[in-house]
């Protein structure tokens, strides 16, 4: 394994992207190319997941459009990734929350967290 | 020379320029060692034989200890033969990644795929079983179907493909590519997946 851990410190460009927790509201900006022109587009939502390590490491942003839950996956060092933004941070009691894809209304809410480092 | 040895080690993924994400094999190809060289006076053709890995002396027989000591070689786990003796060297010298590959050459990989054990028609040999639920049908759904006529020719061809041991054996993969190299590691980066388990051996060719 350790050779592809150095593989992995070979090849990724460490972005400093804001330390993000699962919880937190982000707001992804990121380049969507059409034809030759390209623009930068913003997803915003919870991270309900970041897995993988090195360069293969990726988190899961979902949010409600028009009703209908979206999820995105981004790998971390994604060349497309212009900047991440944290929005609010979020206080949740596991890693993965995949439970919010079965809940409705206020329990689909996470709480604040206030104080943090 | 158109190939080396190497030894898989894992996958893992890399962007290219555009910004794909492109799934990548590593390949661990420590410089090979020439065994042996044969030409059309001494052996009908012309071949370069070079071994890869260490091996004890006490697990090597006699007959290829002779081979590597006549060599002047420590004991090698794996041989193999290329065709092609281009690169000229002698026996006794090692054959590194340079002097072989260069990053965004096509290549094949030939590995001895893992082993899925006793499967049926349908992983075996891509059958499509019964997809009914209704019309009759129960306990169909990865069945073979008929494997043949009745009173002639009363019996069942040779050649039937039916359920059997599956994996294991020899698999080329065409057309891969080389993405990167690492020569101070010796490592190299190739697209896509290659046969096998990590820490077999994989044979690279051009």
């Amino acid at each position: 394994m350790d050779y592809i851990k150095y593989i992995h410190d070979q090849i990724t460009e460490t972005k400093d992207h804001p330390d993000f927790r699962p919880g937190d509201n982000i707001s992804v900006a990121y380049t969507i190319k059409e034809g030759a022109k390209e623009r930068i587009q913003k997803f915003k939502g919870d991270v309900i997941q970041i897995s993988g390590t090195g360069s293969t490491k990726t988190f899961t942003v979902r949010k409600i459009s028009n009703g209908v839950g979206v999820e995105r996956i981004f790998p971390m060092n994604s060349p497309i990734i212009n900047s991440i933004e944290i929005m609010k941070r979020g206080r949740v009691r596991r890693a993965k929350l995949f439970y919010l894809r079965d809940v409705v209304g206020k329990k689909g809410k996470i709480k604040e967290r206030k104080f943090f480092k | 020379m158109n190939g080396l040895i190497g030894k898989k080690i894992g996958m893992t993924s890399i962007f290219n320029e555009d910004g794909t994400n492109i799934a990548c094999t590593v390949v661990e190809a420590l410089p090979n060692v020439v065994t042996q060289v044969k030409d059309e006076d001494s052996d009908g053709y012309n071949a370069i034989q070079v071994g890869y890995g260490e091996k004890k002396e006490k697990n090597t027989t006699k007959p290829l200890l002779k081979h590597f000591e006549k060599a002047g070689v420590s004991p090698k786990s794996k041989l193999v033969e290329f065709r092609d003796c281009s690169i000229g060297k002698n026996v006794g010298e090692e054959i590194t990644i340079e002097d072989v590959f260069a990053e965004g050459d096509s290549v094949n990989a030939i590995g001895t795929s893992k082993g899925k054990g006793f499967q049926g028609v349908v992983k075996r040999h891509g059958f499509r079983g019964v997809n009914d639920a209704t019309h009759g049908q129960h306990n169909r759904s990865r069945a073979p179907g008929s494997i043949g006529a009745a009173s002639y020719p009363a019996k069942v061809v040779k050649g039937m493909r039916m359920g059997g041991r599956d994996g294991g054996r020899r698999v080329k993969m065409k057309n891969l590519k080389v993405v990167k190299i690492f020569t101070d590691k010796n490592l190299l980066l190739i697209s896509g997946a290659i046969p096998g388990h990590k820490g077999s051996y994989v044979i690279i060719e051009k």
